[in-house]
C-alpha cells in the first residue's frame, strides 16, 4: 500500500506575529516555523500502518513552505520512505508572498496525486492558517475520493479502512471507508514519535528529498483579504504583579475571598 | 440564485445540536440585509424541526444513510440541496461537520469558503467575514466575491436566536439523491463518550493545563496543585491530541463546555476553540508568559510569571 502523507509548516504559535507593512502578510523574517501540529499526528498514524501491515510512506510538501525540508527530514527519520517537495509551475506568476491558500494548495497536491495516485492520502486536519477551509476535504473533492476529517483512530485491511470520527464532547462514529480516500487526522493513536538527531542528520546527509515540478489544477474562486490586523489586546484582566510568591499569593487570597479554600 | 441565507441544522439522535440557533440567529440578520429568507437544512427525522426555532424554510431529506452524519452521505444531500435552492449564503460550525464538509462543498458548488470566522457582515450586497487564524493571535478580513458563499462559524460567536417563533416554516421535502444507495463509506457504529473518571462540567473549581505545561512528566506540577485544592485537572485540546489527559478532561468547544466558580489556567493562550469553553466561569485566573494571548481578554486576572514558578507556589499556600 502506497500512504501520501501531506504535511507543511506553520508559524510557531508561541511567537509574536508581526503584520508586512501593507497589512496582506505576516512577517517571515523572524518567524519561526514548525511542523502543523496535525500533520506530525498525521504521520505518526501513517508509521503505525507501516508497523502492523507494511506499506510505503511518501512524505510530501510544497517547496514554498518555510522549513519544509526539515519537516521532511524528520519524517525521513522517523520511517517514511521517501520525500518530495512539490515546486508550482505557475509560481511566482499570480501569487503574493503571503499565506498560500489552502484552495491553491488542494490544486497543486491534487495534480500531483492524480498523476501519482495513491492508496491513501493523510493529512491533519486542519492547520492554524487555514483561512479558506481545510485540505483534507478541499482536496478530496478536486480528485474525487472519498474523506473521513478530525479522524482520531484509523487502521486499514485490504483496501478496507476503519476509522473513527470525532465530534464534541467525546462522541464518535466508526465508519468503514473504501479505499483510495483522504483521511484529515486529529490526533494518532499514540503520542508522535520522536526522531532522533542522528537520525535527521543522516537524512540530511543523505539529501534524499525528491523535487518535483507541478502544473496546479485551477484552485477555484478564493475568499480576497482585504487585510489582516492584530487582534486588540483587549486586556480585560488585572495583571497581577510581582514575583512568583507574591503572585501566589494573591491567587490564594482570590480564591479565600470567594469561599472557594477549605480551611 | 435566491437571496436567501441558509444554515445546516447538525442534530445528533433526536437532539438538533447547540450550535443550530447561534447560526440561525446570525442568518436572519444576514437574510434581513440581503432581502432574503432563512433557510435551515435538516437532514434525518423530518420531525426535529420542532426543535428549531426562526426559519422561514426548512429543507429536509430523508435517506438511512442520513440518520447519523456519514461525510460522503452529507456531501452528496447537500450538494442537491444546493443546486436545487441556490442560496446566498450557507453558514456551518467550523467544527467537526463544517471542516469536512464545507470544504468539499466550496469545491463542488464553486463557492469562496471562509473558515475559523468570528464576524460576518453584508457591505454593499458582498459578504465580508472576519476569520480568526493562528490560535486567534491574527484577524483576516475577506470579502466573498461572486454570488454565492459558504462561511463556517465559530462556535459562540454569535448569540443563540431563542423563542421567536413567527409561525411554522415552509417545509421542502427534497427526494433522496441516488448516490445514498451507492455510498464508498458506511457507519458501523456510535460511540458515545465513556463518563470518563470525573465530571469536570460538575466541578466547583478547576485547575486547567495547556499546551505551556511542555511534557507529560511537567503533569504531575499541576496535578499536585489540584489534588491540594480538592479538584480536577482539566486542559486544553493540545494536551488531549498529545494523549496526556483524556478527552473527557477537554475544555472546548470540541470538548466540554464548563462554568465553574473558580477556572485556574496555566500555559493555555487562549485559541478560540478553548475560550468558547470556559469564558463564562465565573472566576477566570491565567498565568501565561506571553502578555499578548487571547487568554488575557477573557481572564479577571492574569500573570506571566512561570508557570513552574507559580504552581509550586501555590502549592505551598494551599496546603498550608
Amino acid at each position: 500500500m502506497r500512504i501520501a502523507v501531506l504535511m507543511k509548516a506553520v508559524p510557531d504559535l508561541v511567537e509574536e506575529i508581526e503584520l508586512t507593512a501593507d497589512r496582506t502578510g505576516i512577517d517571515r523574517e523572524y518567524l519561526k516555523f514548525v511542523v502543523n501540529e496535525w500533520d506530525a499526528q498525521a504521520l505518526e498514524e501513517a508509521l503505525l500502518i507501516k508497523d502492523a501491515n507494511g506499506a510505503e510512506i511518501v512524505a510530501v510538501g510544497l517547496a514554498e513552505d518555510p522549513e519544509i525540508d526539515a519537516v521532511l527530514f524528520t519524517a525521513l527519520a522517523k520511517g517514511a520512505d521517501t520525500a518530495l517537495k512539490i515546486t508550482d509551475a505557475t509560481f511566482g506568476a499570480r501569487r503574493q508572498a503571503a499565506v498560500v491558500s489552502v484552495a491553491a494548495r488542494a490544486g497543486l497536491l491534487a495534480a500531483y496525486l492524480a498523476a501519482e495516485p495513491a492508496d491513501l492520502v493523510i493529512t491533519g486536519v486542519q492547520a492554524s492558517d487555514d483561512l479558506d477551509g481545510q485540505l483534507p476535504a478541499r482536496l478530496a473533492a478536486i480528485l474525487g475520493l472519498p474523506h473521513v476529517s478530525v479522524v482520531v483512530s484509523l487502521t486499514s485491511e485490504e483496501g478496507s479502512l476503519t476509522v473513527r470520527q470525532e465530534f464534541a464532547a467525546g462522541r464518535s462514529h466508526e465508519l468503514f471507508v473504501q479505499s483510495p480516500a483522504v483521511i484529515g487526522v486529529q490526533s494518532a493513536r499514540q503520542s508522535p514519535r520522536y526522531a532522533p538527531i542522528s537520525r535527521i542528520r543522516q537524512a540530511m546527509a543523505a539529501g534524499e528529498i525528491t523535487e518535483l515540478t507541478v502544473s496546479p489544477f485551477l484552485p477555484g474562486p478564493a475568499p480576497v483579504l482585504r487585510g489582516l490586523k492584530l487582534p486588540e489586546v483587549n486586556n480585560q484582566a488585572e495583571m497581577l504583579s510581582g514575583d512568583a510568591g507574591a503572585v501566589a499569593e494573591q491567587i490564594v487570597g482570590l480564591l479565600r475571598a470567594r469561599g472557594l479554600l477549605k480551611e | 440564485m435566491s437571496h436567501n441565507v441558509m444554515v445546516l441544522a447538525e442534530h445528533t439522535g433526536n437532539q438538533v445540536a447547540d450550535g443550530a440557533q447561534e447560526l440561525i440567529g446570525k442568518a436572519r440578520e444576514l437574510a434581513a440585509g440581503l432581502g432574503g429568507l432563512t433557510e435551515v437544512v435538516l437532514f434525518g427525522p423530518a420531525e426535529l424541526a420542532s426543535q428549531l426555532s426562526g426559519a422561514d424554510i426548512v429543507v429536509s431529506m430523508e435517506h438511512p444513510a442520513l440518520v447519523d452524519y456519514v461525510p460522503e452521505a452529507y456531501e452528496e444531500a447537500f450538494f442537491e440541496v444546493l443546486a436545487q435552492r441556490a442560496p446566498r449564503l450557507v453558514l456551518m460550525t467550523n467544527a467537526t461537520v463544517g471542516l469536512d464538509l464545507g470544504p468539499a462543498l466550496a469545491v463542488r458548488w464553486e463557492a469562496p469558503l471562509a473558515s475559523y470566522v468570528s464576524r460576518i457582515a453584508i457591505e454593499a450586497e458582498t459578504v465580508v467575514a472576519t476569520s480568526q487564524i493562528l490560535g486567534g493571535k491574527l484577524l483576516a478580513e475577506v470579502e466573498l466575491p461572486g454570488e454565492r458563499g459558504i462561511v463556517t462559524v465559530l462556535g459562540g460567536a454569535f448569540p443563540a436566536l431563542s423563542g421567536e417563533t413567527a409561525g411554522a416554516p415552509e417545509v421542502i421535502s427534497l427526494a433522496p439523491v441516488p448516490k445514498l444507495d451507492s455510498l464508498r463509506m458506511s457507519l458501523s457504529r456510535v460511540i458515545e463518550a465513556d463518563g470518563g473518571d470525573v465530571d469536570i462540567a460538575a466541578a466547583e473549581m478547576l485547575v486547567s493545563v495547556g499546551r505551556g505545561i511542555e511534557s507529560e512528566d511537567n503533569l504531575e506540577i499541576v496535578q499536585e496543585l489540584a489534588d491540594a485544592l480538592g479538584v480536577p485537572l482539566s486542559c486544553s485540546r493540545p494536551v488531549v491530541d498529545a494523549r496526556w489527559l483524556p478527552k473527557t478532561r477537554q475544555v472546548g468547544q470540541s470538548g466540554v463546555k464548563v462554568k465553574p466558580r473558580a477556572y485556574l489556567a496555566f500555559g493555555i493562550s487562549g485559541a478560540p476553540e478553548h475560550l468558547e469553553g470556559m469564558r463564562n466561569a465565573e472566576l477566570i485566573i491565567a498565568c501565561n508568559s506571553d502578555p499578548g494571548a487571547p487568554i488575557f481578554a477573557v481572564a479577571h486576572y492574569g500573570t506571566v510569571v512561570d508557570l513552574f514558578d507559580l504552581v509550586p507556589e501555590l502549592v505551598d499556600r494551599v496546603k498550608s
